[in-house]
């Protein structure tokens, strides 16, 4: 293994990782106060990104702020629409089986899946306009696009700490941890819990089409896509712990990481990668790496 | 004779009428009873509160070993290979539920998922012995030392299916009303409570773990006879995910339901499929919202509610 393909492992590993923290930390935030592991937030990545590529194609890309415009827009049109939609499908589920809330969202990622591709079709969707907008450098001796040596990454930290200080300096953001320590004592000391539900779904959906959006340009477009992150999301939130948020930084890096270097290494185990290491994990902490121990209610 | 027993007689008796009456139908009815077998058992697990997305893995080491063992050995009987392929299922369903039994819910899930994924993974890279993505070729086997033509094959095989499937619905029935049975049912009530009683939930689980494997097992043994050839994607999630539907589709009051919802699917895919061909997802999706809607019992649901409005008991 030469010096230039670990840097570059590296480097993809790290851009993977903060696109696999945006997604993953939209399903375990949802997690968080609904209590529901929402299966079709793959759809949302994977409609985040079909909307970018399109209003990216649409606005004709001429500028990096036309581009950047595109994504965010995107991001945050399917997200609000998307997440409604989906919000207000789970409300009339809200007393079921949990196994039963989960099999409606997994309902709906089905539905999401063909509805996508009536509207996309199936050829694959590659709009790459702002890669090439914010040109590349040179690291070590790697030439690498700066968007995914800078924009992502730096994305993803700047969102953690953004929600890391609305979630502990705000109102609303407290109100959220309170209903997610437990949504009872919250409701009873005045807090709009419904109303937090709501607003946590939509932020929730918004980071999982956010992931999508900021993946379309450096990846093609084609239906499966969704799946693949659900899974893989799915992958790092159990591997850090449900509702953890930090935790899950650390994960996606971990698994992102790993994932790279399996593509430069042993490319055949590239697609198993994420569950040896959840499976690893979870044999000697079963509730994930960083769950706190909870009362066991009877 | 039981008014449950004649039904099963009459119902055998239709189906086993219908596919020798109409022979390209012996094939989808086998299937429908392979799905059947499936669904049955996640349904078990569907009992504990527990849901897998992985378990067509165990429906793939089957068909797997059938293949394999069929090939090695060309002289083995059909039915001792549909017992050596189950019994592969038995064991490995025995080894990963140690594992996956101190996990709920989500967590089950996922790690039968993320298990059935490596096994996917594992059989499509190593060619030299599992044929990677072509799958393996399964030969025609002599059943009880019979030589049989194709459609003979295929009829001995739905005559098999039928008499499986009646066989795994009483003897699943016995387990749900065993005292194992109903403590599994109480896993998903109230876990520590069962626990305070002195049963190990997880011990339980585990028996209930095993059994769903081992009707995948079966269920995946006879699919790889009657299809001939055996694909990594029978191990596939999105196959896990038909198996939950149908259970889901059929209900996991009884263990008919989960045959009921397979004969439905079937019958679904053979014609809705061809009218929706780019909307099939779309309508499982719908249908499945549905069907938790409105049926949150599954079809067997419609059945239990009636008797029990019947004869005033809950």
């Amino acid at each position: 293994m030469t010096r230039d393909i670990l840097i570059l492992a590296l480097l993809d590993g790290v851009s993977y990782a903060g696109l696999l923290f945006l997604v993953a930390l939209g399903l375990t935030f949802i997690f968080g106060v609904v209590r529901i592991l929402n299966v079709a937030h793959g759809s949302l990545y994977a409609c985040g990104g079909y909307a970018a590529a399109t209003l990216g194609l649409w606005l004709g890309g001429g500028t990096l702020g036309a581009s950047l415009a595109a994504l965010i827009g995107a991001s945050i049109a399917v997200g609000v629409v998307l997440g409604t939609l989906l919000m207000l499908l789970l409300r009339r589920f809200q007393d079921r089986d949990p196994i039963l809330q989960l099999l409606v969202t997994f309902g709906a990622f089905m539905i999401f899946e063909d509805l996508q591709r009536m509207i996309w079709g199936t050829q694959p969707y590659f709009v790459a306009d702002v890669v090439n907008q914010m040109g590349t450098s040179e690291v070590l001796g790697v030439v690498y696009m700066n968007y995914q040596l800078l924009f992502v990454p730096g994305a993803a930290i700047a969102i953690f700490a953004l929600l890391q200080w609305f979630l502990k300096h705000t109102l609303t953001g407290r109100q959220i941890i309170a209903v997610t320590h437990d949504r009872e004592v919250a409701t009873a000391m005045g807090i709009n819990a419904k109303r937090i539900a709501y607003l946590t779904f939509i932020v929730g959906a918004m980071l999982g089409s956010l992931g999508g959006a900021l993946a379309s340009p450096t990846t093609s477009l084609v239906p499966g896509i969704g799946a693949d992150m659900i899974v893989l999301s799915f992958a790092v939130v159990a591997t850090a712990g449900l509702g953890q948020i930090s935790g899950a930084l650390l994960t996606a890096l971990m698994i992102g990481l790993a994932r790279s270097f399996c593509v430069y290494l042993y490319p055949e185990l590239e697609v198993v990668m994420p569950y040896v290491i959840m499976v690893l994990v979870l044999l000697v902490r079963p509730q994930g790496l960083f769950t706190v121990a909870q009362a066991r209610r009877i | 004779m039981r008014p449950s027993l004649i039904g099963a007689a009459i119902a055998a008796a239709i189906l086993l009428a219908v596919g020798f009456g109409f022979p390209w139908l012996k094939i989808p009815l086998i299937l429908a009873f392979c799905y059947g077998m499936a669904a049955l058992g996640i349904g078990v697990l569907l009992r504990a509160g527990q849901i897998s997305f992985g378990h067509a893995m165990y429906a793939c080491i089957s068909g797997y070993t059938v293949a394999f063992l069929g090939s090695r050995f060309p002289g083995l009987d059909g039915l001792l290979l549909i017992v050596l392929g189950t019994a592969a299922s038995i064991v490995a369903g025995m080894l990963i539920g140690a594992f996956v039994v101190r996990y709920r819910e989500i967590f089950f899930g996922m790690l039968n998922l993320a298990l059935s994924m490596v096994l996917f993974t594992i059989l499509g890279k190593f060619y030299a012995y599992t044929g990677g993505t072509d799958g393996l070729r399964v030969n025609r086997p002599t059943l009880l030392g019979m030589d049989l033509s194709r459609p003979e094959f295929e009829g001995a095989l739905l005559v098999l299916a039928i008499l499986a499937s009646l066989a795994v619905i009483w003897a699943v029935q016995r387990y749900f009303r065993s005292s194992a049975g109903q403590a599994l049912a109480a896993i998903k009530t109230n876990e520590t409570r069962l626990e305070y009683l002195g049963v190990s939930a997880r011990k339980l689980l585990w028996q209930g773990y095993v059994l769903s494997a081992a009707l995948c097992g079966l269920s995946g043994s006879l699919f790889g006879l009657s299809q001939g050839l055996v694909t990594p994607e029978m191990g596939y999630w999105l196959r896990s995910g038909e198996f939950v539907f149908i259970a889901i589709l059929g209900g996991s009051g009884h263990a008919v339901g989960a045959f009921v919802g397979a004969l439905l699917y079937e019958f679904l895919k053979m014609y809705a499929a061809a009218l929706v061909s780019g909307a099939w997802q779309l309508v499982l999706g719908a249908t499945l919202i549905v069907i938790i809607y409105f049926l949150p019992k599954g079809l067997v649901g419609l059945f239990s509610r009636r008797r029990s409005a019947v004869e005033g008991q809950p």
